[in-house]
């Protein structure tokens, strides 16, 4: 019952500060002299880093007096929005089909992933959480569909980044030699022991803090954020899994500083910011002391032996938005459709 | 409605009329119904046309297809036979708990009415959160619900539990006592009373009600989705196959679920009215 008082006074905290983010927070520094305003627009997981990068930021030549105005939210809704006129200088969004939607709508210059890191800012890769002590044994993909195992993933077809994790279920079965039958069966009998598919990221994760489910199907840095915080679990980095490439891009018509905020989230500074928050960095050689949250907090990303990339082993967004998740023809689409059939 | 008269059909009618006896609108009322107009048109009617408008874009067999398609339909059947079966019980247990709120003394009933209203109060999200916590794997009752049909069934019964109650209860506050003795010293059975002294008093209420908890059900997104976990063919409520349209960018298919979800609540709307009116006139 304490427990459950826990949740519920979260809850209740959370929807408060849900209605706050609503209106359009200004995290700006009051003493800013310039009236220089970077409108953020992200998906919900790396409003803590950006944050953080944010006062990093403030404390430079050419970030003082720069103020911020943030919304965060899931990952497609957030594009449409600003395709549809929310005014923004810089997006960081879940996946690349997002900012693409941006560069058809000509909001965004179609150079965007031309940079040193291809347009990507963040990254991450797809892990198990599982109750503390790891009780059911789970460390591969195999243990995932042994039977009586219960997931929780979030619903690929109504959330983009859920879209990592069944990509990994997929891929894994190719990276190990596997053939595409052989992947969609391994899809099946994955979705045949999903027990929930919650709307969103964070709805999964609440799912999975709640009691539903032996594994849960999420990122390193929202498994690292959420043991930041206190939750108790842990997670598995299995042997071969999905590389997750959260992309960002500045506006055509984006107020000029902003360059200078994205070079300054890809340089060293921003990405020691994101790495604390559990994110992977996207460049060569930082240096991170200790990150949180993390399995061995000294060394908190370990080398994946086998990384699947979205551009080397699925071809691009665009490509594989139509094999795996379209409406009717999708090869996820399909084994999610089947999985209820079944029972 | 100050008096309670035996003769409810004509007050019924009285009251449809609005008052214009003339038929001739006053310069008042005249700009009350512009407002109330532009007021309603672009809340409701502008919206919903545009709904429509983008659900008819990719055609008929376009908009048929994606009713149809095999999740959707399950989601569909699933979402209103749920809100349906949720309304009829809310018409029954609302009009009790009405009752009891209205007729009885107890310890505790201002704090009762005051409970009643938190579901319309709670952000859904949150609502969805205390159901699953309550009623989850970790439940401290021992009622696990979670990711089964019940669930869905559950966050419809919290959602949609002050409608009724609501709407009854100042119609049953009004209600003539003596209307009842009246009744009994004409020798009227309780029962004959009720069926046909109260009941048709109550009816219009109790049909608003019905209506309203019929809608809402039928929209319910937040409070359930933590605690149904969206499974296909299962547990899966329409407004998650809308929110799967949208992130394919399918727009028209999303907007033609929303349409068949308007048409099937407009049904049951007018529905609800004509069953109410019957009971009126036989009361």
């Amino acid at each position: 019952m304490r427990r459950a008082l826990t949740i519920i006074g979260a809850a209740v905290a959370l929807s408060l500060l849900g209605g706050a983010c609503g209106g359009g927070d200004v995290a700006g520094r009051a003493d800013g002299g310039g009236s220089e305003t970077i409108n953020i627009v992200g998906f919900a997981v790396p409003e803590a880093a950006n944050k953080a990068i944010a006062d990093e930021f403030g404390a430079t030549p050419e970030g003082e007096g720069v103020r911020f105005r943030t919304s965060y939210g899931a990952s497609g809704d957030q594009s449409r929005a600003v395709e549809s006129g929310l005014e923004a200088d810089y997006v960081h969004f879940s996946v690349a089909s997002d900012v693409t939607r941006l560069v058809d709508a000509g909001l965004v210059a179609d150079t965007w992933d031309d940079g040193p890191t291809k347009g990507i800012v963040s990254r991450s890769i797809v892990v198990f959480a599982v109750r503390e002590g790891n009780p059911k044994g789970i460390d591969s993909w195999d243990d995932l569909v042994r039977p009586g195992i219960e997931i929780v993933t979030p619903n690929p077809s109504s959330s983009g980044a859920a879209r990592w994790n069944a990509l990994a279920a997929w891929g894994q079965v190719i990276a190990d030699g596997g053939t595409e039958e052989e992947a969609s069966e391994y899809l099946d009998r994955f979705f045949a022991n999903v027990v929930s598919l919650p709307g969103s990221g964070r709805d999964a994760t609440t799912a999975f803090l709640g009691g539903t489910g032996d594994v849960f199907m999420t990122y390193e840095n929202e498994a690292i954020l959420a043991r930041q915080h206190g939750e108790e679990f842990d997670y598995v980095i299995p042997e071969t899994t999905m590389l997750i490439e959260n992309p960002g891009a500045i506006l055509l018509d984006a107020t000029p500083v902003a360059q200078a905020w994205l070079d300054f989230v890809l340089g060293e500074e921003g990405q020691r910011q994101l790495a604390l928050k559990g994110f992977r960095p996207v460049i060569d050689g930082l240096e991170v002391d200790e990150v949180e949250g993390a399995l061995d907090p000294s060394d908190p990303f370990p080398e994946v032996a086998n990384l699947l990339t979205v551009d080397e082993d699925f071809g691009s967004w665009s490509e594989l938005s139509k094999t795996f998740f379209d409406e009717t023809t999708g090869i996820v689409t399909k084994a999610i459709e089947k999985s209820g059939k079944a029972s | 409605m100050a008096t309670a008269t035996l003769d409810r059909g004509h007050l019924v009618r009285r009251r449809a009329a609005g008052g214009t006896r003339t038929g001739r609108l006053t310069a008042t009322s005249g700009v009350g119904l512009g407002v109330a107009l532009l007021w309603f048109s672009l809340l409701v009617l502008i919206p919903l046309s545009a709904v429509v408008a983008t659900a008819a874009e990719g055609g008929w067999s376009a908009f048929w297809t994606s009713i149809t398609a095999p999740q959707t339909a399950a989601a569909i059947r699933l979402t209103v036979g749920f809100a349906a079966l949720v309304t009829v019980l809310n018409v029954v247990t609302g009009t009790i708990v009405a009752w009891v709120l209205v007729r009885d003394r107890f310890p505790g009933k201002r704090l009762l009415e005051l409970l009643i209203d938190l579901p319309f109060a709670l952000p859904t999200i949150v609502a969805g959160l205390v159901l699953l916590s309550l009623y989850g794997q970790d439940s401290p009752f021992g009622v696990d619900v979670a990711n089964q049909r019940s669930a869905v069934f559950l966050a419809y019964l919290f959602v949609t539990l002050p409608f009724v109650v609501r709407t009854v209860q100042p119609v049953l506050e009004e209600l003539d006592p003596e209307v009842e003795e009246a009744a009994a010293s004409l020798g009227a059975s309780r029962f004959t009373t009720f069926r046909r002294v109260i009941l048709p008093s109550l009816a219009p209420a109790i049909a608003a009600g019905a209506a309203l908890s019929f809608a809402r059900g039928v929209s319910e997104y937040g409070s359930l989705v933590l605690l149904s976990g969206n499974l296909p063919f299962r547990t899966e409520v329409t407004s998650v196959r809308i929110l799967g349209s949208i992130e394919n960018d399918n727009l028209p298919g999303a907007a033609s679920i929303a349409t068949i979800l308007l048409v099937i609540s407009l049904v049951v709307l007018v529905l609800l009215d004509v069953v109410q009116r019957r009971m009126v006139r036989r009361g």
